[in-house]
């Protein structure tokens, strides 16, 4: 996986991998905004996040710590964890 | 899609937004094999848990437990029994480190001076004569005494069927002493005559349980939600059972696939290594459980599942609010 992940493509595969993984219906990753706050607005819990954790660190060769859940509140997060990520590999 | 801002007012929504920061952690210890009393119907007993290890003595075994069980993130301990109020050292072990709730019998007083805000849940099974040929004697008696006007204390009423049509009088004379109450239901674990629930009497026993809730707002520490999933054993349409437990020991959880759970739930025995299956034991049959934390649980995990509607998602604010209550992560 390059580190040179384009953003906006980034942002919609996340936002693909989370309506999937955790059946959300009536979703579509165009109207998943980007800052939604997973937690508090969709009721994403830890038990989701490992789920979508796990095919996130399949996809992008990443590697997230559960004491870095926290961290990935809304998609836009969860891209720029997986960036910084690549980086800084 | 429903979001949690699309489907409550602002008044309900920063009640949300309260219990929404809170991460409970809870895991349950026996902090003792032994017991003052020998109830029937007690699981521990029934199912020979009192049995299953031997207790761990040397106090600062149990300090160093706690430690322990604080850096895998547990940040609720519910102690258990036998009676704990046996072993106030190790009660002083949990409650030093973290939140710590208290089960009791209520025979022995659990000192304020040393645990002046511990949460304490006193066991009632009925009135009087139930609580006579249930557990031997009068315990309210003798608990109402150690702990009338205890902010820190409330009654954990489990109702048995033949306490239909007769709470009443129990949670009047619970208001009474100034203390507040939660309600349960019986499982019968051992059987004992004319203690099985018949689906007639647990459709009065919500009736009545949902009356006393107007009736006593003030006492009673429930939601007609909890009510209707612990007398029907449905959440949304789903029967709750094994596949669905949220209270089922982390290292003990092979299913497949993994319902919602609570995370790093164990329940340890009082040899600090032996774990149970679950909060209640392990020769109940989760299809006719009553265990009113695994139901009250089940709601609680399955919070994106209440985003279907407002209505849902109150009746899951309710009973997340009613569990935060009761184990004084919120003010009654
Ligand atoms: S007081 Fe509690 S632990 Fe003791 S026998 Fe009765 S139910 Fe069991
Ligand atoms: S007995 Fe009750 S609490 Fe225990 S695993 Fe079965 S359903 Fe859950």
């Amino acid at each position: 996986m390059s580190a040179c992940v384009d953003q906006e493509a980034l942002i919609r595969r996340i936002a693909e991998i989370i309506i999937f993984e955790l059946k959300l219906e009536n979703m579509t990753p165009e109207a998943f905004a980007p800052d939604l706050d997973l937690v508090d607005e969709l009721g994403v819990d830890s038990m989701d996040m490992a789920t979508v954790v796990l095919v996130l660190q399949d996809e992008y060769g990443v590697a997230i710590d559960e004491d870095d859940y926290p961290k990935l509140g809304s998609i836009r997060k969860i891209a720029d964890y997986i960036r910084q990520n690549l980086e800084n590999k | 899609m429903n979001t949690v801002s699309s489907l409550l007012d602002a008044a309900w929504h920063e009640r949300y937004r309260k219990i929404s920061a809170l991460n409970i952690r809870s895991s349950i210890y026996d902090v003792t094999n032994r017991c003052n009393l020998r109830c029937k119907g007690c699981f521990f007993f029934s199912s020979n848990e009192h049995e299953a290890a031997i207790e761990e003595t040397d106090p600062a075994k149990w300090r160093a437990f706690v430690r322990q069980e604080k850096e895998r993130g547990v940040n609720l301990a519910i102690l258990i029994g036998g009676e704990p109020t046996l072993q106030f050292d190790r009660i002083e072990a949990f409650y030093q480190v973290m939140p710590t709730f208290c089960a009791t019998n209520g025979q022995i007083k659990v000192p304020r001076d040393r645990f002046p805000d511990m949460m304490v849940g006193i066991s009632l099974w009925g009135n009087e004569e139930d609580e006579k040929v249930l557990r031997g004697r009068d315990t309210f008696a003798v608990s109402s005494k150690h702990y009338e006007g205890d902010p820190n204390a409330y009654y954990l009423y489990t109702i048995t069927p033949k306490q239909v049509g007769r709470m009443e009088p129990v949670i009047r004379k619970i208001s009474d002493v100034g203390l507040k109450v939660h309600l349960q239901l019986l499982t019968n674990d051992e059987q004992v005559d004319g203690f099985f629930w018949t689906d007639e009497k647990l459709r009065d026993v919500r009736v009545e349980m949902d009356a006393m809730l107007d009736a006593y707002p003030r006492t009673v520490i429930s939601s007609k939600y909890y009510h209707e999933i612990i007398t029907t054993g449905k959440m949304l349409g789903r029967p709750f059972g094994w596949n669905e437990c949220p209270s089922v020991t982390e290292q003990l959880d092979d299913r497949k696939p993994q319902p919602k759970r609570l995370i790093r739930f164990v329940r340890w025995a009082s040899d600090l290594r032996t774990v149970h299956r679950c909060c209640t034991s392990a020769t109940r049959n989760c299809a006719t459980c009553k265990d009113g934390a695994a139901h009250m649980s089940w709601v609680m995990v399955n919070k994106r599942a209440h985003l279907k509607s407002t209505r849902d998602l109150q009746n899951w604010i309710e009973v997340y609010e009613m569990f935060a209550k009761l184990y004084r992560f919120i003010p009654w």
